[in-house]
């Protein structure tokens, strides 16, 4: 085996604790291959490698992330226009500390310094959709083939929604108290003992934040992993079916969950023959559209530019997701 | 002296609101702390990254807990 198979499975994978959990699972009488057994080692495995991956992850990313406030990506973003400007926006998305609540204040602070809605809206879509920590665990859970896919398209669908969405000519359907909103920048230097101190408050941030949609995403997963029967899931959500990817985005848009909390429900998915593009479709739709967060935003912009910004997202979802039912052969 | 913390009830905006309280006392002022929790007021001020902390309406900090003595220091 070589070097990187390895790091692979021991690490990002945990085969040892799997294996371990396995072996626990037995102590206590109870068989892994049979349903129950499954499930508990399901849950157990899950939970222990989801939680350990995330709280090493966010401590680390937030470093990174740490150079690369709201402000300075502000700054960065200013004066420039063009798909460029849009690839450069939709790329600090995915390493600008985030959760959907501070959505809102970014899209203020952006609009009112003038920044163009094209280079805005990138930045927004990008940002839930692909971040960091949600790569190295969907290449723990699947492959890095998959996790680089996935960080691909998401780019292709921020960069591409936001031209669309700036080609449109909205600038006028914000509302008014967002452009005459004040612009203050920021110090936002940093010692590297506030950086680590910075980075240890996120791991205790989010992880408070997430633990709980982490939990019932790994239980809902460990329930469809052994119980629900094959046949049902294929009818519904079957590769051969055109309307999975649709349904599945369907499904997905309204519900708010953490991209963490879906990754063990698209796992247990994919093992019960759901396409790949379908998957991709349903994590994608729970994590870049939510009903708070369109709740949230219908109150700063009017309703034909959301309309729109809603349409051209799952637009790109059902693209996405169609076209990754078509070529899954190549990653699975 | 008014003192505003501007962010969704976070952890963070709790701690910030402490040490606002803890330093106004130590300084021997008599402040009062508004918790402002409404976007679009948040936005009003220019803030994009939550705490943030406002003095007597002047923005003192952006996106950081500060410490009681950075606090007494902005009075």
């Amino acid at each position: 085996m070589n070097i990187f198979g390895w790091i692979n499975d021991q690490i990002l994978r945990m085969q040892w604790l799997a294996d371990l959990v396995s072996v626990g699972v037995s102590a206590v009488g109870l068989d892994p291959a049979s349903r129950i057994g499954g499930s508990v080692h399901f849950f157990v495995y899950d939970v222990i490698k989801i939680f350990t991956l995330l709280s090493v992850l966010i401590f680390l990313i937030s470093l990174v992330q740490s150079y690369f406030p709201p402000e300075r990506t502000r700054r960065i973003l200013g004066g420039r226009t063009g798909i460029w400007a849009n690839t450069v926006a939709a790329l600090l998305g995915t390493i600008t500390p985030f959760c959907s609540c501070s959505s809102i204040p970014i899209f203020i602070g952006f609009t009112a310094a003038r920044l163009p809605l094209a280079i805005t809206f990138s930045f927004l879509i990008s940002s839930p959709l692909v971040d960091l920590a949600s790569v190295i665990l969907l290449a723990s859970i699947f492959n890095w083939s998959i996790a680089l896919a996935y960080v691909f398209v998401g780019l292709v669908v921020a960069v591409v929604g936001g031209t669309l969405i700036g080609r449109a000519g909205m600038e006028d359907q914000v509302a008014d108290f967002v452009r005459n909103a004040p612009v203050h920048d920021t110090d936002d230097t940093m010692s590297w003992a506030e950086r680590l101190h910075y980075a240890r408050d996120q791991v205790a941030e989010i992880l408070h934040r997430v633990w709980l949609y982490v939990l019932i995403g790994v239980g809902i997963g460990a329930a469809i992993h052994n119980w629900v029967p094959e046949a049902i899931i294929g009818t519904l959500l079957g590769q051969d079916k055109w309307w999975s990817v649709p349904v599945a985005t369907m499904i997905g848009v309204p519900m708010y969950a953490d991209i963490f909390g879906t990754l063990p429900i698209a796992e247990a998915l994919i093992g019960k023959g759901v396409g790949l593009g379908t998957v991709l479709a349903f994590m994608m739709a729970v994590t870049a559209l939510s009903l708070p967060s369109i709740i949230m935003l219908k109150r700063v912009v009017k309703l034909p530019l959301l309309m729109l910004f809603l349409t051209v997202v799952t637009g790109g979802i059902l693209g996405i997701g169609f076209l990754f039912n078509a070529i899954t052969d190549w990653f699975i | 002296m008014i003192i505003k913390i501007l962010g969704s009830g976070c952890q963070k905006c709790v701690a910030l609101g402490n040490n606002a309280q803890a330093a106004a006392k130590a300084m021997g002022r008599e402040a009062e702390i508004v918790k402002v929790t409404d976007f679009a007021e948040i936005a009003g001020y220019g803030v994009m990254s939550t705490p943030g902390l406002i003095i007597d309406e002047k923005l003192v900090s952006a996106g950081k807990v500060l410490s009681v003595e950075e606090i007494s220091a902005s009075f």
